[in-house]
């Protein structure tokens, strides 16, 4: 079967039986993905939560391409990725890491920073210069959107920004070139509480796009169901519990405990959930 | 002291400016302490002094730079796709280079003293001995020219869309790679640039100095750091335009610095390594001791304000047994 660009009815993600084990040989293996398959669509939004060490960052990891999964498939917009390196995928793939300081380049402007992302998901400019007169209006315009006053601090170095700031120029950068997929690794839990809901506000936004699927890992029970689509649930490497639509409309935090205990056979064991009061 | 070993230091310090562009690449734009340096110093000396003896001065500039170049390749490579630490490999391919450095000259020195150099044919244009300007003018005004040339090309290519993502590789690689960049290909990259300039440097100066010596590229490394360092002292931290004329600036310093020191008899020739060491270990203090002093001072200010409330408590409490008596 040839590979296409993704048609209306195939999912933007394709994940299916992934399997992933660490350190296989010694005392100390550890199954991080014990045969995870998922689905998203174009326009979904689905919010990942799990106790410590259920797989879900490697399942980023894997869709990413930072880790070469044992077993599996992975297809993304519709063509085979799962041995693509994680630089050659990039173009379709976007994340957003915990660490404010893992998305963007302190030494290089907020300008820079952004050409970076918007430069680089199109071809052919190698030696073109970077920092062009409808690019940086473009870039203003960008950044301008975000709301949160970056366009007139356009020539700071990102270094100098906020940790809130830094994340929404990452996003931006994530979201600007028109990945397929926009992966959220935890990227508000470093934040204070005024910034995260600023963040938070701002991928709500992005993500409701209709043609990019969205996933993102939360410690926040009550933030996995309120936003997006779709809330799933991991534990020890599997998908235990999906929940969209109706059924989840109607879900609160101690529904979503309680589905996790019956799913996964013992209570959520993570020391960072949020049980918000 | 005389006027002509200044304008000598200075000349001297353009000379090695292209090398200390070079360090600057790979030292801050990439972010990687790259001992590839003496090697490549030599490799393109080497290839310049054989192709000027066999009079061709401009392909031995040439030659110069594609030597650095590949020698920053095979870092590069080793670091890249070998996964050696980059000091090891900076030093794996400088100790290779030396035999190479052997085999190209075919001897441990060549002099070049009777053959046509590179500002040869602009001198015999601007009239030769009768002309306007002297040999050693020709010179400085052609070795400006080409540092002037060289940070203009990468002061352009550095702001291109593959020069930022040069920059974004050596500031932030788990980001660049999200980016789509391929942080390998531009470590690459900016050590055979890097190289390439030190390649060329070595390819001048056998030319300007008139001979071609194997043992020149020892120590090259610390001159390339210290003009980067005290560039960065006096000019600080800003773009990377700024960065390379700093490095050019603080090539010439560093030649200024140590003409001085054997000028006022601090020392003798032979000391001139230890002095670049001590000169390079003082400057790269510099930040460390600014930070001790403002530490000092800011706990200073906060001793003295804790030192007035406790003269507070003093006062109150002597008031307080004042009142009992």
């Amino acid at each position: 079967m040839p590979e296409t660009t993704p048609s209306a009815g195939r999912p933007l993600l394709e994940v299916r039986g992934l399997r992933k084990t660490f350190n296989p040989e010694g005392s100390l293996a550890h199954v991080a993905l014990d045969g995870v398959d998922l689905a998203m669509r174009a326009g979904e939004y689905a919010c990942i939560v799990g106790s410590n060490g259920a797989g879900k960052t490697t399942l980023f990891n894997a869709i990413a391409g930072s880790v070469i999964p044992d077993a599996g498939l992975i297809r993304i917009g519709g063509e085979n990725v799962t041995f693509l390196p994680d630089y050659k995928r990039a173009r379709k793939v976007s994340r957003v890491f915990q660490d404010p300081l893992k998305g963007t380049a302190p030494n290089l402007t907020v300008a820079e920073n952004v050409s970076l992302a918007y430069g680089r998901s199109k071809r052919g400019s190698a030696l073109k210069m970077a920092m062009r007169k409808e690019k940086r209006a473009f870039i203003a315009e960008a950044l301008a959107t975000l709301g949160f006053g970056l366009e007139d601090r356009m020539d700071v170095k990102v270094g100098s920004l906020s940790g809130g700031q830094r994340q929404a120029v990452t996003l931006l950068m994530a979201t600007i070139g028109h990945p397929y997929l926009l992966l959220l690794d935890e990227h508000t839990a470093a934040l204070d509480p005024h910034a995260t809901e600023r963040v938070l506000e701002l991928t709500d936004r992005v993500a409701t796009s209709p043609d990019i699927a969205t996933l993102m890992i939360t410690h926040d029970l009550e933030d996995a169901l309120t936003h997006g689509t779709r809330t799933i649930v991991m534990h020890e490497g599997r998908i235990v519990a999906d929940v969209s639509g109706e059924e989840r409309a109607h879900m609160q935090v101690g529904d979503l405990l309680e589905l996790f205990r019956t799913t996964a056979g013992t209570t959520l064991a993570d020391d960072k959930v949020l049980l918000k009061a | 002291m005389t006027p002509q070993i200044f304008f000598d230091a200075i000349m001297l310090g353009f000379e090695y400016s292209l090398l200390a562009m070079g360090v600057y690449i790979t030292f801050r734009v990439l972010d990687l302490a790259d001992l590839t340096v003496d090697g490549s110093f030599g490799f393109g000396m080497a290839c310049s002094g054989v192709l000027t003896m066999a009079g061709q001065p401009y392909l031995g500039l040439i030659a110069g730079i594609a030597a650095g170049a590949a020698a920053g390749c095979v870092t590069g490579l080793l670091i890249t796709k070998a996964k050696i630490n980059p000091l090891l490999a900076g030093i794996v391919t400088m100790t290779g280079l030396y035999s190479v450095n052997i085999y190209v000259m075919g001897a441990p020195n060549v002099s070049l003293l009777n053959a046509v150099r590179c500002y040869d044919p602009l001198y015999q244009a601007l009239g030769g001995d009768a002309g306007l300007l002297s040999v050693d003018g020709v010179k400085m005004a052609f070795i400006i020219a080409i540092v002037a040339l060289a940070v203009a090309i990468n002061a352009a290519f550095l702001h291109t869309e593959t020069g930022l993502a040069m920059r974004a590789a050596g500031d932030n690689e788990e980001m660049s790679r999200a980016s789509s960049i391929n942080t390998n290909a531009m470590k690459v990259a900016g050590l055979a640039l890097g190289n390439a300039l030190t390649g060329l440097t070595g390819a001048i100066l056998a030319q300007y100095q008139g001979f071609a010596d194997l043992g020149s590229g020892t120590g090259m490394v610390i001159v390339g750091l210290a003009s980067v360092i005290i560039g960065e002292v006096f000019g600080g931290w800003r773009s990377v335009t700024w960065g390379l004329c700093c490095a050019v600036a603080g090539s010439v310093v560093y030649r200024l610095i140590i003409q001085l020191a054997l000028a006022l008899n601090l020392l003798d020739a032979n000391a001139l390594k230890l002095v670049s060491a001590i000169i390079v270990a003082a400057f790269m203090a510099v930040p460390a001791v600014r930070q001790t002093f403002k530490d000092r001072k800011l706990r200073r200010d906060a001793r003295s304000a804790m030192e007035r409330l406790l003269a507070e408590d003093a006062a109150a409490l002597a008031g307080a047994t004042g009142e009992e008596d």
